[in-house]
């Protein structure tokens, strides 16, 4: 009986759905060893976080009330005395920002062997799990030759959990070191703001490394300008100061569901896809037949965009700058 | 003020490869700094025209192959290189976190700096883990996915943004010694001049062995396996304009017109 312990994630009083899909993931590898699944919810407003984690699949939930909003120093200390105390062999931890901020923590704290970003796993005596490298060109196996393991699992690859659950809840008193807590969460801010707001616009074209240099800027401007459509990213622009950080599309900046989505020079990195998958119709220019972004595309032109968009603009009655 | 940046040489695919015998053929392949560590390599040389006294060490697990990228950080500003490698390494079946974590560790031992900076993750490998389980091996406090840092030197405190998702970033204050993992975007990094790139060949990297660092050739072994590699079949049903660019940008025209989303 190998059991199976889920942490969920929470920010400012509310469960992130990636809680939900925690349920899912566990549930899954716990049929497969045959044995439970427990889930940690730790910091904050636990009760209510528990009633609501309280999903279909959950053997037991166990809540540990030390903190408010998340510190890594809490967690790792109460996951490490959590697994120890219901001997779990298999820890999963959201492959989110927080939880890359104390899964190799828990890991090396409980001496488990840690994969990451898992995209699937398969348990048939030995733990085999699926992930991602190189920016998604290839997938690989892993395969953990121990009978314990932490790993962190990936965003939106499972569906969430729905369904009244009928698990068990009870408190964990962690004894939590106060001296070992050394960073303290401050505050939150926004990241900034600006004139535009991507998430209402119609039509987006949004651009990605494809368009190479800043100076290619104007083309695509030229675009945006004689299709009125709005203007929008992928990170690597926003990291290279081209535009402002209020244009990104993605995980980590804004979610769009445009009515028509021009993905161009954008390869389709995971972490962009998080923010686009639910535009109405994607159409997608990149000269990288194999790009992930022509796996959600509806449709595709595999040429290059400094050939491509010029066409456009000219098909739009607008004029090509002067490049 | 001693700094430690751990960097690491990536590998990036072609846009057309292939994978054989579970690998991607060398061919396909060419190497780089990582580009997270380049931002962590930045922020470090920043530091240390910002403050007084500040040493800056890149500290790389690679083989020879990898110098030129480390002369690279060292052309952008880093005082020196520590490159740990030997034959156990490179005999290696899968360099997993906890071997690479334990290696940079026994170089933090050695250097003794009060702050680590390293990139949020790898760009091939992308395990994006090795900063914190470092962290924790050594004792030193942490902090992941760091887009912005002010360093309190006499106060000992890190004042960093945690970028999280959805544009919101936690602002969270950190006792050094610390471990930060640097996301990209956290400042510009620098090209490295020519005047940086002569000295950067007269500055020392060293090349560290298992044994120089105190380390037995079983830190490599690992529990995890990598047991195949391929391409993901591609869950593609796109329907692809072809012909000139004239004639793709009509398509494209077209379905946008028929969707009522533009008037020209």
């Amino acid at each position: 009986m190998s059991d199976v312990l889920i942490v969920t994630e929470h920010r400012r009083g509310e469960l992130r759905d990636v809680s939900f899909e925690m349920i899912s993931a566990g549930r899954e590898l716990a049929d497969e060893t045959g044995g439970k699944l427990h889930a940690a919810v730790i910091s904050g407003d636990v009760d209510t976080f528990a009633d609501q984690v309280n999903r279909d699949g959950v053997d037991a939930i166990h809540t540990i009330s030390d903190g408010e909003e998340f510190n890594h120093d809490i967690y790792t200390q109460a996951l490490e005395q959590l697994a120890n105390e219901l001997d779990t062999s298999y820890v999963l931890i959201p492959h989110s920002v927080n939880g890359l901020d104390y899964a190799p923590a828990v890991a090396e704290a409980l001496s488990l062997p840690l994969v990451t970003d898992a995209v699937a796993h398969s348990f048939d005596g030995t733990l085999e799990v699926t992930r991602e490298q190189y920016g998604g060109k290839v997938e690989t196996t892993i395969e953990v030759e121990a009978d314990r393991a932490a790993l962190t699992i990936r965003p939106a690859e499972w569906p969430q959990a729905d369904g009244m659950g009928e698990a068990d809840i009870s408190t964990f008193d962690a004894a939590i070191d106060e001296s070992a807590i050394r960073s303290t969460v401050t505050g939150f801010e926004e990241a900034a703001g600006g004139d535009v707001d991507i998430s209402e616009a119609d039509v987006l074209v949004s651009i990605g490394r494809g368009i190479e240099e800043e100076e290619n800027l104007p083309l695509i401007e030229a675009l945006v300008e004689a299709t009125d459509a709005t203007l929008s990213s992928s990170r690597p622009v926003v990291d290279n100061g081209w535009l402002p950080a209020n244009r990104q599309v993605g995980q980590s900046g804004k979610v769009v569901t445009p009515d028509v989505y021009i993905a161009i020079g954008i390869s389709g990195a995971v972490q962009h896809v998080a923010g686009m998958k639910g535009a109405d119709t994607i159409i997608a220019i990149n000269t990288d037949a194999n790009a992930p972004i022509y796996d959600l595309a509806d449709y595709g032109i595999e040429d290059d965009l400094f050939d491509v968009v010029p066409a456009l603009i000219e098909e739009f009655g607008g004029s090509v700058p002067d490049m | 003020m001693k700094v430690l940046v751990t960097v690491a040489e990536v590998a990036e695919v072609e846009d057309k490869f292939e994978v054989s015998d579970d690998e991607i053929a060398e061919q396909y392949l060419t190497y780089d700094l990582n580009e997270w560590d380049d931002y962590a390599v930045e922020e470090a040389v920043q530091l240390s025209e910002e403050e007084e006294d500040v040493e800056v060490i890149t500290a790389t697990i690679g083989p020879e192959r990898s110098e030129e990228t480390i002369r690279m950080t060292l052309a952008k500003g880093a005082d020196r290189a520590v490159r740990v490698w030997d034959e156990a390494i490179e005999s290696a079946d899968y360099l997993d976190i906890n071997s690479k974590a334990d290696l940079l560790a026994a170089v933090v031992e050695e250097e003794n700096p009060d702050l680590v900076l390293s990139g949020v993750q790898s760009g091939d490998k992308a395990n994006g883990a090795t900063g914190v389980s470092l962290a924790q091996k050594i004792g030193f406090e942490w902090g992941a996915v760091v887009n912005k840092l002010e360093l309190d030197v006499d106060g000992g405190v890190a004042t960093v943004h945690r970028e999280l998702e959805g544009g919101v970033e936690e602002v969270t204050d950190i006792e050094t010694p610390a471990v930060l993992t640097i996301q990209s975007g956290i400042n510009e990094p620098r090209y490295a001049s020519l005047r940086g790139i002569r000295q950067a060949q007269r500055k020392p990297l060293d090349v560290q062995t298992l044994e120089d660092i105190s380390l037995d050739a079983d830190v490599v072994e690992s529990p995890l396996a990598q047991t195949s590699m391929y391409k993901p079949e591609s869950e593609s049903d796109t329907t692809m304009w072809t012909g000139s660019p004239e004639d793709e940008a009509a398509q494209l025209a077209d379905l946008l017109r028929n969707k009522g989303v533009v008037d020209a």
